[in-house]
């Protein structure tokens, strides 16, 4: 039996610090992406999402130029890039993606010239990929606070917005007529949306931060149907998939003795979650075919 | 056109020279006409006639010249006193809400926070579903319901807050004649039960002439209203629409055709007498 553990879990797995702020700070990002990506993919701006992911590589490049946490850099130029999307007409369907990708393009611009500057400074390559991929490994227990911040603000936001939030995502005529300031609560949420996103960044990387966001919660759609349950079905299928990752990243280390270096460790936790959704779609495949052998006439696309 | 005065405060719904303008055009003018509680009326007129926007002059979402009273107050956001149907309402099938969720969201939406969950919550919830007829979909999602069904689960949403005037948009739009019927039965029921004003839009009036009481009908910006023998007339409706129609009844539905026998004179050839109807209402 524990020899069996110890295949699984290689020696020093449990006791090692590093592991243990990955693993914290992973399902802290996970839990938070997991509560707000529920609502992202409701509201359809998974887009926006993404893009905020990409900006705070701006973030986490300029934060290394003046030697600043990455988190702050991150968490700074998500809600700064969040707030000009907002100013530009994010809540206007029509010119949504339009802001967003106005947005995004000028922060990615940005981007370039500090991981241009960063690369020169450092004489390396290891700050950009560090910054777009991720160093769970790398990060330090005294980053744990400012993670936890970061997470209780994202949470209470979100909470706090709860009914208003839920019925404008479902239906802004709804929300509207019920008195419900709907931009209010959009603008609202998408400061939640971007420290979630800097959150992702922090732990999986910049460009992959929108795999913890989104992915996870688009697997609880097809698996829940209460808003409640897709929000934790989110975070534990997130949470799964950080720490999941977290092992096999460290087990990797000796698959390749010669190389003496661990596969990264989001490219485990991402390709889980894309093999988690797959597999969330498994049942509800065979589900739809059913009625369809029946032939029920009355079983066709429904007129809304 | 006969206009009941206002009697006090008694109207749960009083619209008094209302004129809107969307984008410098006038889309109401002069707009006045009121509902007694419990009063089921028909809000009458084809699209674009201006129906949606005087829905959203008395959400107090549109501004406007004119007093509209709710309740004998002044027009206002967030009026408990009244329960919106809206026209527009498309839910993908994954998106996870129940029909419990969206009927039990009628009843506090507007509070921020997250709904604690108690029993006594629930037994209202349950109470709504059962009103409407959806107990048997409850828990299914509500993207996945047919139309007929999500407009039920919207009713209930709007009536569970307990408001004295209903107003629908176009509810019977994407429904078929059944689902229509059945939706319509339902709102007759409740307004007489609850003593609940609807008002409810259509651009076919046929469908809901068994069960309204009164009828607003709207058309060129303006507005006609009383009850369905007192609108629905030749001499009212040409008036209304600017230019001659006729009101036709026809295997008991009534038909408002539009248009002339067109140069019957002129032509003196039969076979080329054209004669251009439309029926527009």
């Amino acid at each position: 039996m524990s020899q069996q553990l110890a295949a699984i879990f290689a020696p020093g797995f449990f006791t090692s610090q590093i592991v243990q702020v990955a693993a914290t700070v992973s399902a802290v990002a996970a839990l938070v992406c997991g509560t707000v990506g529920v609502f992202t993919v409701i509201r359809g701006q998974s887009f926006a999402g993404e893009a905020l992911g990409d900006i705070s590589t701006t973030g986490g490049s300029g934060a290394f130029l003046v030697s600043a946490g990455p988190l702050w850099g991150f968490g700074v130029a998500a809600v700064a890039a969040s707030a000009v999307m907002e100013l530009i007409g994010i809540q206007r369907p029509r010119g949504r993606d339009l802001a967003t990708g106005i947005v995004l393009g000028a922060g990615l611009g940005l981007a370039a010239l500090f991981l241009y500057l960063d690369s020169v400074y450092d004489n390396t390559t290891g700050a950009t990929v560090s910054i777009v991929f991720g160093s769970m490994f790398a990060i330090t227990s005294s980053s744990i606070p400012a993670v936890g911040a970061f997470s209780a603000l994202a949470l209470c936001l979100v909470a706090a917005l709860g009914r208003p939030l839920l019925l404008s995502s479902v239906s802004p005529e709804l929300a509207a007529a019920r008195g419900i300031p709907v931009r209010f609560v959009g603008a609202a949420f998408l400061l939640a949306l971007a420290i979630a996103v800097a959150l992702a960044a922090f732990t999986i990387g910049t460009i992959l931060a929108t795999a913890l966001l989104v992915g996870p919660a688009a697997t609880a759609l097809r698996l829940t149907r209460s808003p409640a349950r897709a929000i934790a079905a989110a975070a534990a299928i997130g949470i799964a998939s950080c720490w999941l990752g977290i092992v096999l990243s460290y087990d990797s280390y000796d698959w390749y003795h010669q190389s003496g270096e661990s596969w990264p460790v989001s490219f485990f936790v991402v390709t889980l979650i894309f093999f988690g959704y797959l597999l969330s779609g498994l049942p509800q495949r065979r589900r739809r075919r059913r009625p369809s052998v029946a032939s029920d006439p009355a079983s066709g696309p429904t007129l809304s | 056109m006969s206009e009941r005065s206002s009697n006090g405060g008694a109207s749960i719904l009083a619209v008094d020279h209302l004129t809107v303008s969307l984008a410098g055009h006038e889309v109401l003018r002069d707009v006045s006409f009121s509902i007694e509680p419990g009063e089921f009326t028909g809000l009458i007129g084809s699209n674009g006639a201006g129906k949606t926007t005087l829905f959203r002059v008395i959400l107090g979402l549109q501004a406007a010249h004119g007093t509209v009273l709710v309740g004998g107050a002044p027009r206002s956001r967030r009026n408990p006193l009244i329960g919106y149907v809206p026209q527009k309402f498309q839910l993908d099938p994954d998106v996870p809400l129940r029909t419990r969720d969206l009927v039990g969201l009628g009843l506090d939406a507007h509070r921020y926070g997250i709904a604690v969950p108690t029993r006594a919550r629930r037994a209202r919830v349950d109470e709504m579903l059962e009103a409407v007829d959806a107990r048997g979909f409850a828990d299914a999602r509500v993207g996945t319901l047919s139309g007929g069904e999500q407009q039920r689960v919207l009713i209930a949403h709007a009536l569970i807050a307990a408001p004295k005037l209903l107003l629908l948009d176009e509810p019977l739009a994407n429904l078929d004649l059944r689902s229509g019927n059945e939706v319509v039965a339902l709102l007759a029921r409740i307004a007489s039960e609850q003593q609940i004003a609807v008002l409810i839009s259509a651009h076919e009036m046929n469908p809901l002439l068994p069960v309204i009481d009164r009828i607003v009908y709207l058309a060129g910006g303006r507005a006609a209203s009383g009850t369905t023998e007192e609108v629905v007339r030749t001499s009212v409706l040409s008036a209304l629409y600017g230019h001659h129609v006729d009101v036709l009844q026809v295997h008991g539905r009534v038909l408002v055709v539009a248009g002339e026998a067109g140069e019957l004179a002129d032509s003196g050839d039969h076979s080329h007498t054209q004669t251009q109807v439309e029926i527009i209402a």
